[in-house]
């Protein structure tokens, strides 16, 4: 099992006035906010979502949020499972492409139209689809979208996981592992900001 | 055999922020009630989120699920110390408030007019959006959820001197950081996996 891994990003040592803050106050979450990670990135059982793609997906999310050392974290893990110089490179090349900043997209029509704001909707490049695969390729374009415009969400995105050869329960997996992931990479940001003032 | 999503049609969509009741609609098939494994129920933590479409979604996924919803309860429920119950709440509604979650701002603007009391300044932010002048402190712990709320992430050490102003020490800090940061997760299941239409009264 991994040390804890916001730990570990953070630069929270053992003994420091965070990691006390951390383990006294809010022990229950330091806890599963760790094990959601075991059982994300180190499952039981990988299913239909194999750990290259897992690791590739954050590699790819901690790029769009600009945040290097967490993006390097995630490399080493991928290079672990496996991946191909080629595919960091494709990987590289879309977080290149697709980096903005959220979140943006559209309500409902009425009375928040007025709030909407418009955004780009990704795509994969061509030749960076061959590197990534169908499967990691259509899941890239729904990862920009959850992380971006989460608002504009809708079920044709869902559809074209599904498409591709993703199963309801990797999707599920997939979203679950894209949303912790914002989750984490915040709460390591916010930590290390206040490890700073301390 | 390629999976297929659930079309939902006919029902209202709500257009406007509200601290009103809504339901949720999935996109996804859930798994079915009488078909839940003992794992899958165990995941609920909470027996009576059976009957919950979402929950019941998230349960095909039980050992993530279940990891999820501790962090979530740790972090809100929590009363040892730190910012109060309306105040972490506050941050996950305008979180969902800025990432455009109406179900979830739902949620938790009830959740932090119930605890505050405050029920004027959490319409106003329903209103207004993350913009609305509320008063000293509350602004302070809105900017802090916003800037952690933004990609790339803008929060930085102006943020925590405005937090230390207004009184919070670092145990509560870590509330507004881990709060915000928790409805980023609990915003992109909602918005990418279902959509919310007011409950059937």
């Amino acid at each position: 099992m991994e040390a804890d891994v916001i730990d570990t990003l953070a630069g929270i040592a053992p003994g420091s006035h965070l990691d006390s803050v951390r383990r006294t106050r809010r022990a229950v979450a330091r806890e599963h906010a760790q094990k959601s990670y075991d059982s994300l990135f180190a499952p039981a059982d990988t299913g239909g979502f194999a750990p290259l793609e897992r690791f590739a997906v954050a590699v790819f999310e901690a790029g769009l949020h600009g945040q290097a050392a967490i993006k390097e974290f995630y490399v080493a893990r991928l290079r672990s499972a496996g991946a191909t110089d080629a595919l960091l490179a494709a990987i590289d090349a879309e977080i290149a492409a697709a980096a903005t900043k959220g979140p943006y997209g559209a309500y409902p029509k009425g009375p928040l139209s007025g709030e909407d704001t418009q955004g780009p909707v990704h795509r994969v490049a061509g030749r960076n689809r061959e590197a990534l695969g169908p499967r990691l390729a259509t899941a890239f374009e729904h990862v920009h979208m959850l992380v971006f415009h989460p608002r504009d969400a809708a079920p044709p995105s869902l559809q074209a996981m599904l498409d591709a050869g993703w199963t309801t329960d990797a999707v599920v997996t997939l979203s679950q592992l894209v949303a912790f992931l914002s989750f984490q990479i915040r709460v390591v940001a916010g930590l290390r900001v206040l490890a700073a003032k301390s | 055999m390629t999976d297929k999503t659930v079309p939902q049609s006919g029902h209202v969509v709500p257009a406007v922020f509200t601290r009103d009741m809504l339901d949720w609609l999935p996109w996804l098939e859930p798994v079915a009630a009488d078909r839940m494994t003992e794992r899958q129920l165990a995941s609920l933590v909470d027996a009576a989120r059976v009957k919950s479409d979402y929950f019941r979604l998230l349960a095909r996924d039980p050992d993530v699920l279940e990891a999820r919803t501790r962090t979530d309860k740790d972090i809100f429920y929590n009363p040892d110390a730190g910012l109060p119950r309306a105040e972490r709440e506050l941050a996950a509604a305008t979180t969902s408030r800025l990432n455009g979650c109406i179900y979830c701002a739902s949620v938790h603007a009830r959740f932090a007019a119930t605890y505050s009391k405050r029920t004027g300044d959490v319409d106003k932010l329903l209103a207004e959006g993350v913009g609305a002048d509320l008063d000293k402190r509350w602004n302070a712990i809105v900017a802090a959820s916003v800037a952690l709320t933004e990609t790339p992430i803008s929060f930085g050490p102006q943020h925590i001197d405005a937090l230390r102003d207004v009184g919070l020490d670092d145990d509560a800090i870590v509330d507004v950081i881990n709060a915000a940061s928790f409805f980023n997760w609990a915003n992109r299941l909602m918005l990418s996996l279902g959509e919310p239409t007011p409950a059937a009264s």
